[in-house]
C-alpha cells in the first residue's frame, strides 16, 4: 500500500475524536451534589420580602430550581425557554437569585449600606422579571451568595432538578438550550414524577 | 437598510467565490478558457467582502443596537476606538475580518501571480476560492453578524472588558493575517499536486508568500502573548492554553515549512515533504478555528459556542484536509523527492531542523487534544497544563537552537565536520562566556540558566561569523561597509530572525531564572522590597473611565531611597461585567521590567485598609516578545529579496498575450 494513506487514517482518528468531543461538555463538571440531598437554605421571597421560604416547603414535590440574576447575559438566553416551559409544564420551577447586586461590577459595595442593598436587588429583580417574563413559582433572594456556595454555584446561570425525597439529581450549568430541556430535563421530570 | 445590504454582500460574495473556483472544473472538463473568470472573480469578491465588513463596521460606529451582534458586543459608553475593534471581538464579526483578509490575500496573489503559467495561478486562486466558500458559507449559514434584534434594545450589552484594550485591537488582525496566509501555500502545493509536478519557478514564487504569513502570525502571537502578559495581572507570558496552541502548532509548522521551502528552491529535495508542510501549516489553522470555535475545550477565550457551528467547521475541516491529503496520498509519489544529498550537509541540518519542529508540533497536539481523549473514553476530566509542556517541549527544542549556528556554515550537498568546526570554534566560545559570566553577575548559576544563555551566546556569535565570513567572500575589492549592506536580503533576514530567537532565548531563561514576586497585604503607608526596588503604597482612591469605576492604588518606586516614578495600577468594575478587571502598572525597561498589580481589599468594607498586592520583578521580559519582533522583521526582510521581485519584473515585459499558454 501506498504510504502516504498512512497520513489520511491518521487523519481520519483526529476526526472522529474531534467528533465525539463535540458531543461532550468540558464545561460540564461532575457536581458531588448529585445524588445529595438539596443543601438547607431559609431566604426571603421576592414576591413577599418578610416571608421565607426552604427546600422543605417542596417536600414531595419534583421541583426545579434555576439560578438567576439579572447581570447575567446567559440567562436572557434561556429566559424564554423556561417562561415556555412554565406555561406547559406542571413542574414548580423555583429562581435562586443569587447576589443580584453584589454580583454587579457596578457598584461600590463598600460605601453600600445592608438594607439600600436589599432595596435595590428587590428593585432590580422584579423590573428583569416584569420586562422578560415570570417563570417562577417563586423566587428567593440569596443576595451575598452564601446559599450559591453551598449548592456550589459554579457560573450563572444553572438548574438543578430535585425528586420529591429532596435529592438533587441533575444539575446544569450554563443556559438550558431546547436540547437540554427536550432530552435530558423533561425525560427526567416524567420519570421521577411517576 | 444599511445591515441587510451588507448581508447581501456576503451572500454575492459567496457566490462569486465559487466563481473563482471554477478553473478546477474548467481544467477538469477540458475548458481552459473558462479559467481566466478566477482573476475578475478574486477582485468582486473583495469588494463585496470589504463592502460588508464596513457596514459592520458602520453599524457599531452610529451604534445600531437592532443589529443583534452590535446590541451584544457594544454599548452606548464604549469609547468610539473600540467601536471600531468591537466589529472583531466576538465570533461573527470575527468572521468577516477573516474572510476580509482572505479576500485581501487572494487579491493580491490575483495582481501579483502574473509571471506564473497561467494555468498554475488559476488552479491556486480556485483552491483559495473553495476556501472562501467554506468561511463564507460558514459566517452567512452559522454566524450572520447580520441579524436583527427587533425591537431594537435602548443599550447594548457591551464589549468583553477584557477585550477593550489596544492589544486586542491589533492582535486577533496580525494573527488572522498569518493563519490565511499560509492559505496561499496550501493552495499553491494542491495546485503543484494537480500538476503532479513541483517546479523550482513556483516554489520561488511561494517563498514570501509563505514568509509574510508566518511574520504575520509570529507578530500576532507575540501580541497576544504581551496583552496577556499586561492585561491579565498575573505576570505571565505564555499559559499553553488550547488556545495559545492552536496558534503555536501552525506556527511550528510554519517554520518547518519556510525552511523546507528553502531546500526545495536551492536544491529541488524535499519536494513532498515541502508540500505536505503546506497542508499541514492550513490545516492546523484550521483545526485551530475548530478547537476554538466549537466549544470543545475549554479555554480563558471564551466563544459564545453553538454546537451547529462545531458541526459546520468539523464537515469543513474533513473536506479541506480530507481531500487534500487522499489527493497528496494518490499524486505525492509521482511528484518525488528531488535531489540527492550526503549525510552531513546543509540539508541534513534543515532536515533535522523539519523533523524536530513537526516532533515539537506533535508534542503540543497531544497535550492539547489529550483532556478530550481522556473525556471521549469516559476516563474522566483533566487538564494538562505547564509542566507537560515544558518537559517535552524544551528538550526538542534545544537540537534546533544548536543547528541554528550550523546550519549556514554548512555546504549544500556535502559539507565537512571539520571545516565547519573549524569555523565554530569561536562562537563555541562566545556562547560559554555568556553562559559562565551572565548567570554571576546575576548572583546565581544553574545548568539550565547557563544551557540557555550558552545557546543564545552561540547564535548570534555564529550568526556574525556567518555574515563576517560571507562579506569577506563577496567583497571583490569593494569597501566592508558597502559589501555587508549589498548582502541578499534573504541573507540578512535570515541572521535577524535566527538573532530574534536568541533574544527571545535569553528573555525566556533570565525570567525564569531571576523573576522574583511578593504577594503581600499592605496598608496606607506600607511598603515592600522585590529584588532592590522599593514600593511605598498610598492606599486607594476612585477613579471613573468611560464605562467603568476603578480603584487605583498609589504606589511609589523608589530604588537606594531615591524616587523613580508613580505607579497606578487598577481594579476595574466595568458596567457591563461581573468580573472585575485588573489593569497591572508596569515599568518596563531593556534589562527588567517592575510589574505591581492590585488584589482586593482584605476587608470588602475597608477599601481605605490594607489591599492585598502583587508585585513582579521581571529581568528582560521584554526580550521575550522583542525577538518575536526581530524574527518577523527577519521574514519580512527575506521576503523583500531582490530575486523574487527581479522574476515579476521579467515576467511584466513578457506581453500579457504570451501567458495565455
Amino acid at each position: 500500500m501506498n504510504r502516504y494513506v498512512w497520513i489520511l487514517v491518521g487523519f481520519a482518528g483526529l476526526v472522529a475524536l474531534l467528533a465525539i468531543g463535540l458531543g461532550l461538555n468540558p464545561r460540564d463538571v461532575p457536581s458531588p451534589l448529585v445524588g445529595k440531598p438539596v443543601p438547607a437554605f431559609t431566604l426571603a421571597k421576592l414576591s413577599e420580602p418578610e416571608k421565607t421560604v426552604s427546600p422543605k416547603d417542596m417536600q414531595g414535590k419534583v421541583w426545579l430550581l434555576n439560578v438567576w440574576a439579572s447581570w447575567c447575559v446567559s440567562c436572557r438566553q434561556e429566559h424564554p425557554i423556561l417562561v415556555e416551559f412554565s406555561k406547559k409544564a406542571d413542574v414548580p420551577l423555583i429562581g435562586l437569585n443569587y447576589k443580584e447586586v453584589r454580583g454587579d461590577g457596578g457598584f461600590d459595595m463598600a460605601k453600600m449600606p445592608a438594607d439600600e442593598e436589599r432595596k435595590l436587588a428587590w428593585q432590580r429583580a422584579n423590573k428583569w422579571l416584569a420586562e422578560h417574563g415570570d417563570p417562577y413559582k417563586l423566587t428567593v433572594m440569596d443576595l451575598d451568595g452564601r446559599v450559591g456556595i453551598d449548592f456550589g454555584v459554579y457560573g450563572v446561570p444553572e438548574t438543578y432538578v430535585i425528586d420529591k425525597a429532596g435529592v438533587i439529581r441533575m444539575k446544569h450549568t450554563g443556559p438550558i438550550t431546547p436540547d437540554v430541556l427536550g432530552k435530558k430535563i423533561m425525560p427526567l421530570l416524567a420519570e421521577l414524577n411517576k | 437598510m444599511l445591515p441587510e445590504l451588507g448581508h447581501f454582500a456576503l451572500i454575492l460574495a459567496l457566490l462569486l467565490s465559487a466563481v473563482q473556483a471554477l478553473p478546477l472544473l474548467a481544467s477538469a472538463i477540458g475548458r481552459p478558457a473558462w479559467r481566466a473568470v478566477a482573476a475578475p472573480a478574486a477582485v468582486g469578491q473583495f469588494v463585496f467582502v470589504a463592502l460588508a465588513f464596513g457596514v459592520l463596521t458602520w453599524a457599531f460606529v452610529v451604534q445600531d443596537f437592532s443589529v443583534a451582534y452590535v446590541a451584544q458586543n457594544s454599548n452606548v459608553d464604549l469609547p468610539w476606538y473600540y467601536r471600531f475593534s468591537a466589529v472583531w471581538g466576538a465570533h461573527e464579526g470575527s468572521l468577516v475580518l477573516w474572510a476580509l483578509i482572505l479576500a485581501g490575500w487572494t487579491l493580491a496573489v490575483a495582481m501579483l501571480g502574473g509571471h506564473l503559467p497561467e494555468r498554475f495561478a488559476a488552479h491556486v486562486l480556485a483552491v483559495m476560492g473553495l476556501v472562501s466558500i467554506g468561511f463564507l458559507s460558514f459566517t452567512l449559514f452559522t454566524s450572520n453578524p447580520f441579524t436583527r434584534l427587533l425591537p431594537a434594545p435602548p443599550d447594548g450589552v457591551d464589549l468583553n472588558p477584557l477585550l477593550q484594550d489596544f492589544g486586542l485591537i491589533v492582535h486577533p488582525p496580525m494573527l488572522y493575517a498569518g493563519y490565511v496566509g499560509f492559505a496561499v501555500a496550501f493552495a499553491f502545493a494542491i495546485a503543484a499536486l494537480l500538476e503532479g509536478r513541483l517546479e523550482r519557478q513556483w516554489v520561488r514564487w511561494a517563498r514570501p508568500w509563505t514568509n509574510v504569513a508566518w511574520a504575520f502570525l509570529t507578530l500576532g502571537i507575540a501580541l497576544g502573548s504581551w496583552w496577556a502578559y499586561y492585561e491579565l495581572g498575573w505576570g505571565g507570558w505564555w499559559f499553553w492554553d488550547p488556545v495559545e496552541n492552536a496558534s503555536f502548532m501552525p506556527w511550528l509548522a510554519g517554520t518547518a515549512l519556510i525552511h523546507s521551502l528553502a531546500v526545495t528552491e536551492k536544491r529541488g529535495s524535499f519536494k513532498n515533504w515541502t508540500v505536505l508542510l503546506a497542508i499541514s501549516a492550513f490545516s492546523l489553522s484550521l483545526l485551530g478555528t475548530f478547537l476554538v470555535r466549537s466549544g470543545v475545550l475549554t479555554s480563558v477565550h471564551a466563544f459564545a459556542t453553538d454546537p451547529t457551528r462545531g458541526v459546520f467547521i468539523l464537515i469543513f475541516l474533513v473536506a479541506v484536509i480530507g481531500s487534500s491529503l487522499a489527493l497528496f496520498a494518490w499524486r505525492a509519489p509521482k511528484v518525488g523527492l528531488g535531489g540527492r544529498f550526503g549525510l552531513v550537509s546543509r540539508e541534513s541540518a534543515l532536515l533535522t531542523n523539519n523533523v524536530l519542529l513537526v516532533v515539537a508540533c506533535a508534542t503540543v497536539l497531544l497535550g492539547t487534544l489529550y483532556p478530550l481523549l481522556i473525556d471521549a473514553l469516559g476516563a474522566g476530566k483533566i487538564s494538562v497544563g505547564p509542566p507537560y509542556f515544558n518537559a517535552v517541549f524544551v528538550p526538542v527544542m534545544i537540537p534546533i537552537l544548536f543547528l541554528i549556528g550550523v546550519g549556514p556554515f554548512a555546504r549544500w550537498k556535502e559539507a565537512s565536520i571539520p571545516e565547519i568546526a573549524r569555523a565554530l570554534k569561536w562562537a563555541l566560545a562566545a556562547g560559554i562566556i555568556v553562559a559562565v559570566a551572565l548567570p554571576l553577575i546575576y548572583g546565581q548559576w544553574s545548568a539550565l540558566t547557563a544551557l540557555g544563555l550558552f545557546f543564545a551566546g552561540w547564535i548570534v556569535a555564529s550568526g556574525v561569523l556567518n555574515f563576517a565570513e560571507r562579506v569577506r567572500q563577496t567583497r571583490a575589492g569593494r569597501s566592508i561597509v558597502a559589501t555587508a549592506f549589498s548582502q541578499p536580503r534573504s541573507f540578512v533576514g535570515m541572521h535577524i530572525a535566527h538573532i530574534g530567537v536568541a533574544v527571545f532565548v535569553v528573555g525566556v531563561t533570565m525570567v525564569s531564572s531571576f523573576q522574583d514576586e511578593k504577594d503581600v497585604k499592605l496598608a496606607p503607608g506600607e511598603s515592600v522590597d522585590v529584588a532592590g526596588y522599593h514600593f511605598t503604597f498610598h492606599g486607594v482612591k476612585a477613579v471613573e473611565g468611560p464605562n467603568y469605576v476603578a480603584a487605583q492604588g498609589v504606589f511609589d518606586l523608589s530604588v537606594d531611597g531615591k524616587f523613580v516614578r508613580k505607579m497606578n495600577p487598577e481594579k476595574r468594575n466595568y458596567h457591563s461585567s461581573a468580573m472585575p478587571m485588573t489593569e497591572a502598572a508596569i515599568d518596563a525597561g531593556l534589562l527588567r521590567d517592575v510589574y505591581v498589580s492590585l488584589g482586593e481589599p482584605i476587608d470588602r468594607d475597608k477599601p481605605e485598609g490594607e489591599w492585598a498586592v502583587r508585585v513582579y520583578y521581571k529581568p528582560f521580559v521584554d526580550w521575550i516578545w522583542g525577538g518575536c519582533v526581530l524574527m518577523a522583521l527577519g521574514g519580512l526582510l527575506a521576503m523583500l529579496d531582490r530575486r523574487y521581485r527581479v522574476r515579476s519584473r521579467a515576467a511584466a515585459i513578457v506581453p500579457a498575450g504570451s501567458q495565455q499558454a
